[in-house]
C-alpha cells in the first residue's frame, strides 16, 4: 500500500485514470476515460524520449528506486521546461528531506510506502515543505522556478 | 571577502537547525543509517578510522582574521587544538563528537562559514587560485565567479544525489595554480578575439584510480551563460552518469566511454532548454558580489629597511627567495606561510599558529588570508616594507620554514593515520623525506620540486601530478610505495609515469634520495629544474639508478 503526500499532507489520490508502464503497453495507454491517461517511467529513461512521450498523457509518475538515485529530479525539471503541464508524481523511495527538492524540481506530489510513512510521519514531510522557499537558487536566478514553468 | 547578508545567514542557520533535526531522526530511528549517511555527508560529517571527522568549507580558500580565530577556537573547544588544511581548500577536524557537531556548525555560522556540501555525491566546495586578486599574472579575479557558483550549487534541487561527487575549480590566471585540468569541471577565465571576458570550460578531469586529463568542452563561453551552462553539464551527467559501479560513476568515465562529442551534443541540447527560462543572476546581484572582492586600499610607501634586511639577514633572504611571490602592485608581495616544517604533518596547524597568522594578517596583510591546495597558508597582500617584521613574527611562531615550492613542501593526504580507506601511511613518509633532505641541506640547491603522496589509489594527495609522485599500497598486508615521475599540475599538465616495481616502506626514502641524486648528476646546469631534466632525458636514467639489478640483466 502507498500513500500520496501533497501540500505536506496525506492526500486522496485525485488521479482517476491508470498508469501505463513505459516499455509495455505503451502504444495503447489505458485509462478510465481518455483524458485520464497516466505514464509510469523508470529513472533510467532517456530524457528526450520522456519529453516526447509525455505529451500524450495527463499524468507522469517517475520512479525513485532508491533515495540515492537523483535522476528523477532532473527528469522532472526537463519535463517541466519542455512544457509538460500535467500531473507529475514521484513514486518510490524518497525521504522527507528530499520532498522540497522534488517540489522545486517540478513535482506536484509524491507517493511513498506506508512503511516509510510510519518511520517518517507526516509532520516531518510538512516541516520539510518549509524549505521550498528561501533558497539560494531563487535569489540567484532571474528566472521562473521550474515548478512555475508548467 | 564575501560577507553574508540576511539571506545567507538565514540559510546557513536553517541548515544547522535541519541537521540537528536529522541527528535526532537518526537517534529516534526515523532515519536508517543508510538514509542518514548522505545527509551527514552533505553537512561535512565523515566517519573515519577512529572517530567522526568534520570537514569545513573555506570557499575558494579565502579567510580573514576573524574566521581564522574562530577556526582556532573550534580546534581548542571541540577538538585537540589543531586542524588539518586539505588539498581542496577545506579544514578538517579529526576528533569532534557527534553530539557537539550542531554547536560547531553554529560557531561556524557566527563567522559566515559552513560545512555544507564538503562531502557526499553533490557539488563540492568550489576551489580557486590561492593568489587570486593579488597575482601579477592575473587576467581577472576568479573569486566573484567562484562565489556565484557556490551560491548556485548550494542546495541545488536537482544535484544533491548525483552519481558521484563533483568538483569544480576556477582560475583567473594563465599560470594555472588551481589544477583545473584535474577537476570534474575546470574553468579558466579567458578573453576572446573581440577582447570580451568569458570562460573556457574543461570537463572530465580527475585523479583517483583512473587519472584523466580534462578536455575542453567549450573554448569560449560568454560570462552571462555560465550558470545555465554549468546546469546543463550537471544535468547531463546526473541523467547519464553510471550508477551501477561507484568506481565508474565520475563524469570522466561517462565522457571516456561515450566520447566528448556525444557529451557535448547532449549538454548543448540541455543548455538550449535551460537557457530559455534561466537568464543567470541579475546584473545587480553579480555587481553586489563583485563589490566584496575589490582590492584593498594599498599603501605604496616603500622603505629602505626592506632592502637592508635582505642584505643583512641571509635567513630572511632565503625566505624571500622561496616563500615570497611577486604581487601585481610592485610595493607589495605575496607571502606563503609554510605548514611543512621539516618533520611536521603537512597541512596541520595548531590553534596558536592559526591565531598568529590571523594577527599578522590583521596588522600587516589587509586582513586577508588564503589556504592553498598545496596545504599552506597565504598572506596575499603584504607591503614589502613590512616583510622583515612579518618574517620575525613567523620565526617566533615556528612558521617561517623557507621551503615553498621546494622538495619538503610535500602534499600528503592523511593516509593510514586517520583515513578509513587508506592502504598505507603517507604522513610519516612525508616527514621522513623532509627530515632526510633537511639534514643534507640540499633543498635550495635542488630547487623547485613537487613531491605528492597519497595513502591509497583515491589519490587525495594528487600523486599523479607530483614531479615525484608516491602512492602507498598494501601488498599482502605490507605497506609498499609506488613511484611516478614527471607529473605536472600546472597549465603544462601531465600525469606522472610509473617507474617500476614498488618499494617497501624502509626503502622509499632511499629511493627518493636516489632519484634526486641522479637528477643532480645529470642536470645540464643549476638552472635546469627537475621537471625540465626529466622531460629532456625521460625516465631511463632514473630507472637505471633505481633498479640497477634488473637493468644489468636486461643489458
Ligand atoms: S588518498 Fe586514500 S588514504 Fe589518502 S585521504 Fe584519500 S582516501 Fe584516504
Amino acid at each position: 500500500m502507498t500513500v500520496i503526500i501533497r501540500n505536506g499532507e496525506i492526500a486522496e489520490d485525485h488521479f482517476k485514470g491508470r498508469f501505463a508502464c513505459f516499455g509495455d503497453g505503451i502504444a495503447v495507454p489505458v485509462g478510465a476515460d481518455t483524458d485520464e491517461k497516466g505514464l509510469d517511467v523508470p529513472s533510467s529513461i532517456d530524457p528526450d524520449e520522456l519529453v516526447g512521450l509525455a505529451f500524450g498523457f495527463s499524468a507522469v509518475r517517475i520512479d525513485f528506486p532508491s533515495f540515492a538515485d537523483g535522476r528523477g529530479f532532473s527528469l522532472a525539471a526537463r519535463l517541466r521546461r519542455g512544457g509538460f503541464k500535467g500531473l507529475l508524481r514521484a513514486r518510490g523511495h524518497l525521504i522527507s528531506d528530499q520532498y522540497p527538492m522534488a517540489i522545486r524540481s517540478g513535482f506536484d506530489e509524491i507517493e511513498i510506502s506506508r512503511e516509510m510513512l510510519e518511520r517518517q510521519p507526516v509532520e516531518l514531510w510538512a516541516e520539510a515543505l518549509q524549505r521550498v522557499e528561501g533558497t539560494y537558487f531563487q535569489r540567484l536566478c532571474a528566472r521562473r522556478p521550474v515548478r512555475e514553468a508548467a | 571577502m564575501y560577507i553574508y547578508d540576511d539571506f545567507d545567514e538565514g540559510f546557513v542557520r536553517e541548515r544547522v537547525r535541519q541537521f540537528r533535526g536529522q541527528i535526532e531522526q537518526r537517534i529516534s530511528g526515523a532515519l536508517t543509517e543508510d538514509e542518514f549517511k548522505p545527509l551527514r555527508l552533505m553537512n561535512g560529517l565523515y566517519l573515519q578510522l577512529h572517530a567522526y571527522m568534520l570537514r569545513v568549507a573555506i570557499p575558494y580558500g579565502t579567510l580573514d582574521s576573524q574566521k581564522m580565530r574562530q577556526l582556532a577556537y573550534i580546534a581548542d573547544k571541540w577538538d585537540k587544538g589543531y586542524g588539518h588544511f586539505t588539498t581542496r581548500q577545506n579544514i578538517q577536524y579529526n576528533w569532534p563528537k557527534l553530539t557537539d557537531v550542531g554547536d560547531i556548525l553554529d560557531a561556524l555560522a557566527d563567522v559566515d562559514m559552513h560545512a555544507i556540501q564538503t562531502s557526499g555525491n553533490c557539488v563540492r566546495n568550489v576551489t580557486s587560485d590561492h593568489f587570486a586578486g593579488a597575482a601579477a599574472d592575473e587576467i581577472e579575479d576568479p573569486r566573484p565567479t567562484a562565489e556565484l557558483i557556490r551560491q548556485w550549487s548550494t542546495d541545488h534541487p536537482e544535484f544533491q544525489f548525483l552519481p558521484r561527487k563533483f568538483k569544480i575549480a576556477i582560475t583567473g590566471s594563465p599560470n594555472d595554480r588551481a589544477v583545473t585540468r584535474a577537476h570534474d569541471i575546470g574553468i579558466r577565465m579567458v578573453r576572446n578575439d573581440a577582447g570580451e571576458a568569458g570562460y573556457e570550460i574543461i570537463v572530465g578531469g580527475g585523479l583517483g584510480r583512473t587519472p584523466m586529463e580534462g578536455k575542453v568542452l567549450r573554448e569560449f563561453l560568454p560570462k552571462a551563460d555560465l550558470l545555465p551552462y554549468l546546469e546543463a553539464v550537471l544535468q547531463t551527467y546526473n541523467l547519464a552518469g553510471r550508477r551501477d559501479n561507484k568506481y565508474k560513476a565520475r563524469i570522466k568515465i561517462l565522457i571516456h566511454e561515450g566520447g566528448l562529442d556525444d557529451f557535448r551534443a547532449r549538454t548543448e541540447q540541455a543548455f538550449e532548454t535551460i537557457r530559455k527560462d534561466f537568464a543567470g543572476p541579475s546584473d545587480e546581484l553579480a555587481a553586489n558580489i563583485a563589490r566584496y572582492f575589490e582590492p584593498p586600499e594599498f599603501n605604496n610607501v616603500r622603505s629602505h629597511g626592506f632592502e637592508k634586511a635582505l642584505e643583512a639577514n641571509p635567513a630572511f633572504r632565503s625566505f624571500f627567495e622561496t616563500n615570497v611571490t611577486e604581487h601585481r602592485n610592485p610595493a607589495y608581495a605575496i607571502v606563503t606561510v609554510s605548514l611543512k616544517a621539516h618533520g611536521a604533518t603537512p597541512g596541520d596547524a595548531t590553534s596558536d599558529q592559526m591565531r598568529t597568522v590571523a594577527d599578522i594578517a590583521e596588522r600587516y596583510g589587509h586582513d586577508e588570508i588564503r589556504v592553498s591546495h598545496e596545504q599552506n597558508l597565504i598572506l596575499p597582500h603584504v607591503r614589502k616594507a613590512d616583510l622583515p617584521a612579518v618574517y620575525a613574527l613567523l620565526v617566533d611562531a615556528g612558521l617561517a620554514t623557507a621551503n615553498a615550492g621546494l622538495l619538503s613542501d610535500i602534499i600528503a593526504c592523511p593516509g593510514m593515520d586517520y583515513c578509513a580507506l587508506a592502504t598505507a601511511r603517507s604522513i610519516p613518509v612525508a616527514q621522513e623525506i623532509a627530515q632526510r633532505f633537511d639534514e643534507l641541506k640540499l633543498e635550495h640547491e635542488i630547487g623547485p620540486l613537487k613531491i605528492k603522496i597519497s595513502g591509497c589509489i583515491n589519490a587525495c594527495g594528487h600523486h599523479h601530478v607530483g614531479h615525484i609522485g608516491i602512492l602507498g599500497l598494501d601488498r599482502a598486508g605490507v605497506e609498499n610505495y609506488q613511484i611516478t615521475l614527471g607529473g605536472d599540475a600546472s597549465e603544462a599538465f601531465a600525469l606522472g609515469e610509473r617507474v617500476g616495481p614498488s618499494f617497501p616502506a624502509d626503502r622509499i626514502v632511499p629511493a627518493i634520495d636516489t632519484i634526486v641524486t641522479t637528477y643532480l648528476e645529470i642536470r645540464e646546469s643549476e638552472e635546469e629544474t627537475f621537471l625540465e631534466t626529466y622531460r629532456r632525458t625521460g625516465s631511463a636514467p632514473f630507472k637505471q639508478a633505481l633498479y640497477p639489478e634488473e637493468n644489468r640483466h636486461a643489458a
